[in-house]
């Protein structure tokens, strides 16, 4: 496998990532299992370099997200840890924090604010100076088209509207390193559109992005390297040519699914 | 990148968010202080009206027997309806001897001899002391209260139509009430108040933090806005900082509206002269003390409800969670209800929120001690160092801000 990104270009490198969470008895239930532990994570390592993205691909349930939540220092690692940009996700989660933009639909925007004020307030908890903080949400805003509803409460707003404010507001600080989970989930072909195209021109600015998705047409589209998570191991990481040989990522992706379910399918 | 201020940021954000939002700035400041004083205001007329009908009936079920000395004659068609009339000259002792039986409805009246001479009065050289009516009377007899209300207005009607020519129970120095002297009613009006107002104002706090905390904490939780503000650089007791400290500011403003709500309804709830209270009756360094103990009472309070809105998932589950603490707060309310008088020992001032009650009632009893507060506010400050410090933990916890 190739883990490894090129050269001394690497912004962030993973380690023997682990995850294990205690099922309660409803999520027994519904995972069918009398398992009382779930291994979401196990031993994931890559890297990932400057002006890269990079995708990690799985079904549902496959680790991706928590993967990308420990990256984000959401939750801790039961072994191994993550460099951001030479800042452990263990030992200086706030470093990693001051590095990084993470995009989820698990982070929501207080419904009672407007874009304006939530861009102000985030700039500040980063610590980005007035000034600076002024010009890059003219730039963001003109980008995205919020200032047309730039004073509008947020939960007055559409689930487009939302996601490109969510977006931006993941980038007041210019971080170098942007994680985005399932970034086009949940949206209509022109928001989807802005966002993946704008993704391109974040990479074009040399920025990181590690993204997670389901969807073969986004990696292919996007990513300039891939790993391939199932069952919470990372089976698969590489370009796309490394990956798939001749075969499309749909067909390549359904043989290793195959390979490393086995049976069980 | 300039310096960062996030307990500032995060404390403005929570004013914004408070007072950006009328319903919860009405639920929260507004509704409390007028419920009360509606509520209050209701049950003092139900009061009043009870005790005027018990009054009337006093008085009209016995003629009060007034006992006077030297009363002028004209005096006594006025109020001839209203008593019997025993003159003559009397033993003050033994009258008030009498007087003093709670069933004796009996006033003794005193007028300076010759007040007036074949019924007109005696006029009154310039630089002599004006005549002085002394009224002597048991408050605890409803009839001879009324009665020596009735007469107090007669005399005075009498007074301006004559002239202004005659004082009644002028002389500070005398106790006209037989069965309480000022120092007395004083000392029941300091135990009274030491062990009624801790309560309500621990009460009142209560419902204070119960109306801004769990929005703010375990409403975040909820909203899943919280996940958005742990992933930013700040550091987490910051963010548990900047919370509670603006929680105690909203706590404050909706405890002084009950506060004003029921100072603004207490005149309807205790019509009787001797339960009026006047805002001096207290001084300056007693009402300074109360605020240091209101202040660390709330903030700590604020913080103990922060906690257990950490621990729920939702405000719905945060308000059961606190049922329990809520019942503990309010049975270390009553604690002055129990005790005699507040504790000398500094380890009761200790214990968090028994130490406040007792710090309170000393205010209120006005045996107000510094070393005491001092113990309390120190310990309340740690207290609520130490609750910042789990709250950080907890905002650290996964489990805890992110488990379903």
């Amino acid at each position: 496998m190739d883990n490894i990104a090129s050269g001394d270009n690497e912004i962030l490198r993973v380690e023997g990532l682990s995850k294990t969470f205690t099922l309660s008895r409803k999520q027994q239930k519904i995972e069918k299992t009398r398992a009382t532990k779930k291994v979401a994570v196990d031993d994931v390592s890559f890297t990932a370099g400057r002006g890269e993205i990079f995708g990690l691909l799985g079904p549902n349930g496959a680790g991706k997200t928590t993967t990308l939540r420990m990256l984000a220092t959401l939750i801790k690692p039961d072994k191994g840890d993550a460099f951001v940009d030479g800042s452990s996700i263990v030992n200086h989660p706030e470093e990693v924090r001051a590095k990084i933009g993470f995009l989820t639909s698990e982070l929501k925007l207080e419904d009672f604010f407007t874009p304006n004020y939530l861009f102000n307030f985030f700039s500040q908890l980063h610590g980005v100076d007035a000034a600076t903080a002024a010009e890059r949400q003219r730039k963001l805003f003109e980008r995205f088209g919020i200032g047309d509803f730039a004073e509008v409460k947020v939960a007055n707003l559409s689930t487009g509207m939302k996601q490109k404010v969510s977006l931006v507001i993941s980038l007041v600080h210019d971080p170098d390193i942007i994680i985005f989970d399932e970034p086009t989930n949940g949206l209509d072909v022109l928001t989807a559109r802005t966002v993946t195209d704008f993704l391109q021109e974040l990479r074009s600015q040399g920025k990181t992005i590690i993204l997670s998705t389901h969807i073969f047409s986004l990696v292919e589209k996007l990513c300039d390297r891939v790993g391939i998570i199932i069952d919470g191991r990372l089976t698969h990481c590489g370009s796309l040519g490394d990956i798939c040989g001749d075969l499309s990522l749909e067909d390549r992706f359904f043989e290793i699914y195959k390979e490393a379910k086995g049976d069980e399918q | 990148m300039r310096k960062n201020n996030n307990i500032l940021t995060i404390f403005r954000k929570e004013c914004a968010r408070f007072f950006g939002d009328r319903t919860l700035v009405f639920t929260a400041i507004i509704m409390p202080g007028l419920l009360i004083y509606l509520v209050y205001s209701l049950i003092g007329s139900g009061i009043a009206k009870e005790m005027q009908e018990k009054i009337d009936k006093a008085a009209s079920a016995d003629k009060t027997v007034m006992m006077v000395e030297n009363m002028p004659s004209q005096l006594a068609p006025m109020i001839d309806s209203l008593v019997y009339f025993k003159s003559g000259v009397f033993d003050t002792a033994e009258v008030f001897a009498q007087m003093r039986d709670k069933e004796n409805n009996t006033i003794y009246v005193v007028f300076p001899e010759n007040l007036a001479v074949d019924g007109r009065l005696t006029p009154v050289a310039p630089d002599a002391p004006v005549p002085h009516i002394q009224i002597y009377y048991n408050s605890a007899n409803l009839a001879a209260l009324q009665t020596y209300s009735t007469l107090v207005t007669v005399l005075n009607g009498w007074e301006e139509s004559v002239a202004n020519v005659f004082d009644i129970n002028a002389d500070p120095a005398t106790q006209y009430d037989v069965v309480r002297a000022d120092e007395e009613r004083e000392e029941e009006l300091d135990d009274l108040l030491s062990k009624l107002v801790p309560m309500l104002i621990l009460m009142m706090m209560f419902s204070a933090c119960m109306a801004v905390a769990p929005t703010a904490i375990a409403g975040e939780k909820e909203r899943g806005t919280i996940a958005t503000l742990l992933v930013t650089p700040m550091r987490r007791n910051e963010l548990a900082w900047g919370k509670i400290l603006s929680i105690t500011c909203f706590a404050l403003l909706s405890g002084c509206s009950s506060f004003l709500g029921i100072m603004l309804s207490l005149p309807k709830m205790v019509h009787a002269d001797d339960f009026a209270i006047d805002v001096n009756y207290y001084g300056f360094s007693d009402y300074v003390c109360l605020l240091v103990v209101i202040l660390c009472t709330v903030l700590l309070m604020v913080a103990a409800v922060s906690l257990l809105s950490a621990l729920a998932k939702d405000t719905k589950s945060a308000g059961t969670l606190t049922v329990p603490f809520m019942l503990v707060v309010m049975a270390v309310g009553m604690t002055p209800l129990l005790g005699d008088g507040v504790p000398d020992n500094l380890a009761y001032y200790l214990i968090p929120f028994y130490g406040n009650v007792q710090a309170m009632a000393s205010v209120f009893a006005r045996q107000v001690s510094v070393l005491p507060l001092v113990v309390t506010l120190l310990s309340n400050l740690c207290y609520t160092g130490l609750a910042v410090w789990v709250l950080t933990r907890m905002f650290n916890n996964e489990k805890i801000m992110f488990g379903r």
